[in-house]
This record gives C-alpha cells, sequence and structure tokens, in this order.
C-alpha cells in the first residue's frame, strides 16, 4: 500500500482526538545547525479545517488495527472501515517532511492495540526514539500511552515526549465498562496518577540542586466523549474537576460524538449538539481560571449547562443578589464573575484602578462586551438600577450566535 | 499624505518634519523622541515621515536645526536649562518641575512602554510614530498612564501591538514552504505577504527551527535569505517565483482532506482563525470549498447507513488479569 493511502486511512482513524495541542512544553531551537525543529510556549497552529479544529500537529496512528472493540470508536475490532499500518520508518519521513516545509509543529502519534498493549507501545515509543536521537527532532511530540502498558515503557515514552496523554473516554466507570468492554478505568487511572509523580519529579530540582531528567514537560492531557452515553453535564464536570485535581492534567478534553463511518448499532442515533461541547470548554475554563467549582456552574435543569448562553451569565442571572458589582472595589475573585469580563481585562482593571477610577469610556476603548456586562456592573457613572431585576433580562441576555448555527448543521 | 510645510501660518505653529531611516527605524524615532522632549516640542508640532526629506527647506537634519536656537520657538517663561548647551528654553511644561529630564538625561519611560516601541513600531499605520510620541509627552508627567489600559491612546497602542504580534504569530503558522534541488542541496522557498513590516523581527523564529536548511521567504517589500550560517536580507519580489507544487505537498493536501471531519462543520471558528486573507499562499485552502460542500451528503450517509456486520472474522479479546505492578497501584 502507497504511503499517501496509508496516511489517508490513518489521519480518518485518529481526527476523532480533539487534541493538537503543541503548547506548554520547554522551550528549544535548532540554532547550533544540529537537527531540525523548535518548541515555542504558545504552540502554533498551522492551519484549520473546516471543522473548526486546528491543525498543529501531524495527527496519525500508527495502525487502526485494534483488538479492542470500544463502541463509539472508528477503530474498533468489529467495523468494517478500511485498515492500514505504516512502518516506524514511514512515520518518521511523513513527520520530518511536514515539518521542513512548515506544515506541522510536530507529531500527535497514537495507535490501536495490536498483539498486546506492551507490543504496541513499544512501536510508538521508537519512533519517538528514532526522531529524537537520530534525526535530532525538536519539535513537539505528543505520544498517547496505553494504560495497560509496561510502567517502563511509559517511562522511556515521557523522556522522548512533549506530553503524554490516556483518555479517560467515557464520564463514568459504568459507561466504560459498558461501552469499552476490553478497557479498564482503574488501571486509566493508575497510570494517569503514575504519570503525575514522573511528572511532577521532572520538575523539582533534587536537593543538590541538579534537574532531574525530564519527562513528559508539556505534562498530561486527556479525552472524554461527550453523548456517547446517559452522563449528564454535572457528571462530566465533576470528573473533570477530580481529574486535575488528582493528576494534575493540563487538560480534559471533550469531544462531542459525531456519527462516524460504519457506527455499532449500540450507539444512540443521535449527536449531542456541538454547542453542547462549546458549553463544556467554557464551563471547564470557569473551572480553572475563574475560581468556579464545578457543582456551581450547573444552573440548567437535569444537572444539564444551559445552551443558549455561556455558563458564566447564567451563572450570575441566578445570583443576582451578588451584583451589581463596582468594577473599582470589587476583589479580583468577584471582579473573575462579571459576564463578559476576562481575565486578561480584570488584570486591566485592577492595574487602571490604582491610578484613577475606572469609567464606562474606559470600558469601550478596552473593547469589552459591554452589553453583556452592563446589568451587572457598577461605575462611576453607570449604575444598573432596575435591569438587573428586570424578568427580561434572562431573554435579552441569550446567545443569539450558537444556537441557530446548529440547527443548520445535520440538514 | 503630503509633508506639512515647515511653517504652519494657519496654526502660527512651528511645525517638525522628522524623516526616519525606514519603516522600522527605531532608533532614528528614539533619538529624535529623545530630543524632541528635550526641546519641549509638543506632539501637535511635529509631523513623521519615512524617506528622504522631501521639502527643501527642511533638508536639513531636523537636529541641527533644532540646535540652531533661531528656529525653535522661546518659550514663555524662559527658563533655561542648565543642561542645553544650545541654550534653549524648555517649555512651560517642564517648568518648575523637577526631576522632568532634559536632553542627555533619563526620560521618564516605563519598562511597558519600551517593549511597545518595539512593536508598535512594526505597525503599518503611519500614525504609529506620532502616536508613540504623543504617549511618551504624556508618559512626562501622566506617571500611570502605561497601567490605563482604558485610555484611548493606550488602548490604540495595546491594539497596534496585538495586531503586530498576530501577524508575527499568523507568520509562524502560514508559511509554506515548497522544495527545490539546486546543485544538488535541498532549498526551501516560500512567499508570504505580511501586513506589517515584521520580516526581520520574525527572522530569529525561522533560523532557530530551521538554522540547518537553506530557506528562502519572499515578501512584497523586502525578502530575506538563510544559507545555513548567515541571513540576507533581499529586495522585495512578486508571487509566482516558487517552485511547483510536488509530491510532498500533494501529502500534505491528503492529511488536510481526511483529517477534516464532515459530521461537524464549524466554518466561524475556522475563519476566525486563517481569514481569507491567507488563503491565497496556503495550498491546503483551495480544499475548503469542496469539503464543506461535500460534508452534508457524507454525513447524511454515515447516519442512514445500515450497521453491517463485521466482515471480518472478531476473536473475542480477552483482557489479561491487571499486572500485579499495575494492581499494586497507589490510587
Amino acid at each position: 500500500m502507497q504511503v499517501k493511502r496509508k496516511l489517508e486511512i490513518l489521519a480518518d482513524a485518529a481526527k476523532y482526538d480533539a487534541s493538537c495541542a503543541s503548547s506548554g512544553t520547554e522551550r528549544r531551537n535548532s540554532r547550533d545547525g544540529k537537527g531540525i525543529g523548535s518548541t515555542t510556549g504558545t504552540g502554533i497552529c498551522h492551519s484549520y479545517a473546516p471543522d473548526g479544529r486546528c491543525i498543529s500537529l501531524l495527527k496519525i496512528l500508527l495502525t487502526n488495527f485494534c483488538v479492542y472493540d470500544c463502541v463509539y470508536c472508528v477503530n474498533r475490532v468489529s467495523s468494517n472501515v478500511p485498515r492500514a499500518r505504516f512502518s516506524i520508518d514511514e512515520v518518521v519521513q511523513l513527520t520530518l517532511a511536514f515539518y521542513r516545509r512548515n506544515y506541522i509543529e510536530g507529531l500527535f502519534l497514537s495507535s490501536g492495540i495490536i498483539q498486546s498493549p506492551d507490543y504496541t507501545m513499544e512501536q510508538v515509543v521508537e519512533v519517538a526514539r528514532i526522531l529524537r536521537e537520530e534525526h535530532g527532532f525538536r519539535g513537539y511530540i505528543h505520544l498517547k500511552t496505553i494504560p495497560d502498558a509496561d510502567p517502563d515503557l511509559l517511562a522511556r515514552a515521557g523522556r522522548y515526549a512533549d506530553r503524554l496523554s490516556i483518555n479517560i473516554e467515557l464520564p463514568t466507570a459504568a459507561s466504560l465498562s459498558a461501552l469499552a468492554p476490553e478497557k479498564d478505568g482503574a488501571a486509566i487511572r493508575i497510570s494517569m496518577a503514575r504519570l503525575r509523580e514522573r511528572i511532577d519529579a521532572g520538575k523539582d530540582k533534587t536537593v543538590s540542586g541538579k534537574r532531574p531528567p525530564k519527562f513528559s514537560p508539556g505534562g498530561q492531557s486527556t479525552q472524554m466523549i461527550v453523548g456517547a452515553d446517559a452522563s449528564d453535564d454535572r457528571t462530566i464536570l465533576s470528573t473533570s474537576a477530580d481529574l486535575y485535581g488528582r493528576y494534575r492534567l493540563r487538560r480534559v478534553y471533550y469531544s462531542a460524538f459525531s456519527p462516524i463511518p460504519d457506527a455499532s448499532p449500540a450507539l444512540p442515533l443521535q449527536s449531542p449538539p456541538l454547542v453542547r461541547e462549546h458549553r463544556l470548554y467554557q464551563a471547564d475554563w470557569l473551572m480553572r481560571f475563574y475560581g468556579f467549582e464545578s457543582h456551581e456552574i450547573i444552573t440548567g435543569e437535569q444537572g444539564m449547562l444551559a445552551l443558549d448562553m455561556d455558563p458564566k451569565t447564567a451563572w450570575a442571572l441566578q445570583n443576582r443578589a451578588m451584583f451589581p458589582v463596582d468594577l473599582n472595589r470589587a476583589p479580583k475573585s468577584t471582579l473573575l464573575r462579571v459576564p463578559g469580563l476576562g481575565v486578561r481585562n480584570v488584570q486591566r482593571i485592577l492595574a487602571a484602578r490604582r491610578v484613577r477610577a475606572v469609567r464606562l469610556d474606559d470600558l469601550v476603548h478596552m473593547r469589552a462586551p459591554i452589553n453583556r456586562m452592563l446589568p451587572f456592573i457598577q461605575l462611576p457613572d453607570h449604575h444598573p438600577g432596575a435591569t438587573l431585576d428586570a424578568a427580561s433580562l434572562p431573554v435579552r441576555l441569550k446567545d443569539t450566535h450558537a444556537a441557530p448555527q446548529q440547527l443548520g448543521l445535520f440538514i | 499624505m503630503q509633508p506639512r510645510s515647515s511653517w504652519d501660518c494657519s496654526s502660527r505653529a512651528l511645525m517638525h518634519n522628522i524623516y526616519l531611516k525606514d519603516e522600522t527605524d527605531i532608533e532614528g524615532w528614539r533619538a529624535a523622541a529623545r530630543r524632541l522632549i528635550a526641546h519641549g516640542i509638543t506632539p501637535q508640532e511635529v509631523d513623521w515621515y519615512v524617506g528622504p526629506a522631501r521639502d527643501a527647506a527642511v533638508q536639513a537634519d531636523f537636529f541641527a536645526m533644532a540646535d540652531d536656537a533661531t528656529n525653535l520657538p522661546a518659550a514663555p517663561s524662559s527658563i533655561v536649562d542648565q543642561e542645553n548647551n544650545a541654550g534653549i528654553a524648555p517649555p512651560n511644561i517642564f517648568a518648575g518641575q523637577p526631576g522632568i529630564p532634559a536632553e542627555g538625561r533619563s526620560l521618564m519611560v516605563p519598562r511597558q512602554f519600551v517593549e511597545l516601541v518595539r512593536s508598535v513600531i512594526l505597525h503599518c499605520a503611519p500614525e504609529r510614530f506620532g502616536l508613540l510620541y504623543r504617549v511618551l509627552w504624556r508618559l512626562q508627567q501622566e506617571r500611570g498612564l502605561m497601567r490605563l489600559a482604558g485610555d484611548a491612546d493606550v488602548a490604540r497602542l495595546n491594539a497596534m501591538t496585538k495586531a503586530v504580534r498576530r501577524d508575527m504569530h499568523k507568520m509562524t503558522a502560514f508559511v509554506r514552504f515548497r522544495e527545490a534541488m539546486v546543485e544538488g542541496r535541498p532549498r526551501y522557498l516560500a512567499w508570504f505577504e505580511p501586513e506589517h513590516h515584521i520580516m526581520a523581527a520574525i527572522a530569529p523564529f525561522f533560523i532557530g527551527r530551521f538554522a540547518a536548511m537553506d530557506w528562502t521567504i519572499m515578501s512584497p517589500r523586502m525578502g530575506m535569505r538563510w544559507d545555513g550560517n548567515m541571513l540576507h536580507f533581499l529586495p522585495g519580489g512578486k508571487p509566482g517565483a516558487l517552485p511547483a507544487e510536488d509530491a510532498g505537498e500533494a501529502l500534505w493536501m491528503s492529511y488536510y482532506r481526511h483529517i477534516f471531519n464532515p459530521a461537524r462543520l464549524k466554518l466561524k471558528a475556522m475563519q476566525k482563525e486563517m481569514p481569507k486573507k491567507y488563503w491565497h499562499n496556503l495550498p491546503e485552502a483551495e480544499l475548503i470549498t469542496s469539503l464543506i460542500a461535500g460534508a452534508g451528503m457524507r454525513t447524511q450517509a454515515m447516519l442512514e447507513r445500515a450497521p453491517e456486520p463485521p466482515r471480518r472474522k472478531v476473536i473475542g479479546y480477552q483482557r489479561k488479569p491487571r499486572r500485579p505492578d499495575i494492581a499494586g497501584g497507589n490510587e
């Protein structure tokens, strides 16, 4: 089979993994003229597909042959999709060729399980080793790790990779055993805990001040499929909160289950609206950067996030007694809870009000989303008055962009 | 924009025309701004130009004139600045204010401003030089100015620096090299059209990443070539001098086609990050229209297709008992 055909099959097989991040790792370059590549702090998205997703890394599977039969997965053993397998050298050469042309930041390599978890993991690690050691590749490498593989193999993976990930797949252990019978939820979490230990150890300086060998400097991440089981948003977010807290994950990716070729009859026919995925990401951000607890964020019925407005606005509407917030006096933690006010503008307000009072004009110049903010804030030249308590406020604050765009999707 | 006469009778003000060496002449701007401040010349009295002076009357170096006391307005208060050997009276704004420096001493320049100058100077808007000078002028009195993100001038500077950084970031993302063999050695060639004057500023990124390669990036205003050891700046060029697309690019096109998930169209999200103005230099962009057009039918086909039994023999996978070393994990 030609490399081009393999690439088609194995990119098709890889696209349901949402992550394409090339951020968060150490900074490197190849200014010394040896090898090739560099990394930046924030990562670079080299292209975007019409599905709105960033293309930063060459995201492929080593093979989509797989002995597992996970119901939601396009590569499950019982699916009739075409199969292919790259040789290790083919992946290495493709990565380098794409990198030299500035198409990508690096490689995100995953694989179906063939023969055994150990055998598969060994192959994946070998690709990374050859790139690093034989070609001096200093770009980004993200390896999907197989939780059942030998811990020594995971340790080797962490030496070459910038980021490691193990997919939690589903929000609850019950869903996992129903939909992914071969996967072991406890083993997934145990492996995450092991990775965390090694990642933490790679960051600490030893007593003698020596740097330990680096280990996955970009940390670890995971992915959860949304809408393939009946879990509500409350369950999803509390699982995320638990994962962030317990294993110090850099990111939890949410992947709205979408129609796949040759889907299993055991899957729900209806895929969740994409806007649900979007709201989960917003809620995730609120937990990580805005000081919200997972249980506060759910304001909709039946444990779900409201689809027609962002979760911060929805929260504010249910907690109107806490508003209006005086932008010139409120502490940072309160400013972060004002709808429309992002982390950056909060910092700007804090800096500005040490010099003089912040007024409405300042917000206009800062290009803050004034209309969303005004009902909730107080300034020397603005008070929301009755608008804050008006019964019509929720209607006014509905997100008119998100919903209609979704309706047209599956026509 | 026509240079204003150095004597603008209508406003009865003396206009000072500053001619900078080139679009990113940060040293020239800094030297001029420093001396303008020292002489108390208000932002309204200065016009900034790039290139050689066009008005014969002001051909002479501005500062030669500036140091000639006859050419500068006498400040009414006539407080003579000790530092100024030319005996020029500083303007009212500095009068009686200790700590306001004259030429040769350090200006009131917060670190954030210095950083902003470095990126704002790369912006394409002609008013950037004047805006920077106005903010520098205001900083001499308004010490907290840089912290006021809501101030109109500061907000404009912030917006300009954001635009420049975005342009630089997009250049690191969207440059696409094509490969050509020249005398048995691969050379990598790209055409890119940055919006702002960022070519020299972005060069270190490409050197740090592709130091062992021989690469050239051309743009309308200037080009640059890294030969593996040295960076050479070249005059601007025209598109179309690139090698033809080849097998390497065809593989990239295949990848783009197949990493796309037709069941989730999000065109706004795509265009927000990859605006159409970049498309004509991105080989994969020519696929976008057909991918969008086919997405609905492909998704419908997936939804309507009746599940099929596996065509291959599926042997149930037996999970081995959890390894003892994993079972003893630390959960």
